[in-house]
C-alpha cells in the first residue's frame, strides 16, 4: 500500500514538472498574462478610474466586485470566530 | 479583557503612542491612492490602536469601541462598499461603476471619490472585524 502511495506520488509529480517545463519565463513580456489586460492597465488607468497609482485602480476599480468579496471574507471569518467561541455580545454591559 | 496589566509606564506609552498611530492610519487609508497603503492596511493599524488600549486598560477603557459597536462597524463596513455598488446601479451605471454617481465633479475625479469611499468602507470592516476576534478571544476564558 505504501509503495503505491509513492508510485503515485512519483507520477503526480512527474506530471507537474512536465508542465511547468511550458509555462513562461518569469518577466516574459510574451505570456499571455503580459499581452491581455497588463497594457491597458498600465497605459490607461490613470485616465480612466483617475488613481495616481493603478495597483489601487486595478484592486479598488477594475476588479471592485473581487476586493468587495474579500471584504465579505473578512466580515463572514469574524462571524464566525464570534460563533465558534460563543461570544455573548452584550456581556460588557455590567452583567458580572 | 477584564483585567487589564497596565503599569504607570504603559499607561503613559499608551497615551503617547495611541493618538499618532490613529493619524497614521488615516493617513494610510486617505493616501492609499498616492502610495501603498488602503482599506485593508489602515484598518488592521485602527484596530491595532484599539487593541492597545484594550490590552493596557482592559474592561476601564474609556475610550475605544464596545463589542457592539465593533460588530456595527463592521457591518457598516461592509454596507458602505455594498452601498456605494448599489448607488451606482441607482444612477443608471453598472455595479460598482463609480463614475456615474452624480458629483459636481469630473468623471475621472468621482471615480476617484468612489474608490475613496470603498477604501473607507473596507477599513471600517477590517477594523471592526479585528476588535471583534481580540474580544472573542480574550474572553472565551472568563465567561465560563
Amino acid at each position: 500500500m505504501k509503495a503505491a502511495t509513492w508510485v503515485v506520488f512519483a507520477l503526480a509529480a512527474g506530471v507537474l514538472f512536465y508542465a511547468a517545463s511550458d509555462l513562461p519565463r518569469v518577466g516574459d513580456v510574451e505570456s499571455p498574462a503580459s499581452v491581455h489586460v497588463s497594457p491597458r492597465y498600465i497605459a490607461k488607468s490613470h485616465d480612466e478610474t483617475g488613481a495616481p497609482n493603478f495597483v489601487t485602480g486595478v484592486l479598488a476599480d477594475y476588479r471592485g466586485y473581487d476586493t468587495l468579496g474579500e471584504t465579505t471574507v473578512i466580515f463572514t471569518a469574524g462571524l464566525a470566530c464570534l460563533l465558534i467561541l460563543g461570544v455573548r455580545l452584550g456581556a460588557e454591559g455590567g452583567d458580572e | 479583557m477584564r483585567t487589564p496589566f497596565g503599569s504607570a509606564v504603559l499607561d503613559a506609552a499608551c497615551r503617547l503612542l495611541v493618538p499618532f498611530v490613529l493619524i497614521f492610519a488615516i493617513y494610510v487609508v486617505a493616501h492609499g491612492h498616492d502610495s501603498p497603503g488602503g482599506g485593508f492596511q489602515g484598518g488592521t493599524i485602527l484596530a491595532a490602536a484599539v487593541i492597545l488600549i484594550r490590552l493596557v486598560h482592559g474592561q476601564d477603557a474609556i475610550w475605544g469601541l464596545t463589542r457592539v459597536g465593533a460588530l456595527r462597524l463592521a457591518c457598516g463596513g461592509v454596507a458602505v462598499f455594498a452601498g456605494i455598488g448599489f448607488l451606482s446601479l441607482l444612477f443608471a451605471g453598472n455595479y460598482l461603476d463609480y463614475g456615474v454617481l452624480p458629483l459636481p465633479l469630473e468623471t475621472v475625479k468621482v471615480r476617484f471619490v468612489g474608490t475613496l469611499g470603498i477604501e473607507v468602507g473596507v477599513a471600517m470592516a477590517v477594523t471592526g472585524v479585528l476588535v471583534l476576534i481580540f474580544d472573542a478571544l480574550t474572553a472565551w476564558g472568563e465567561e465560563g
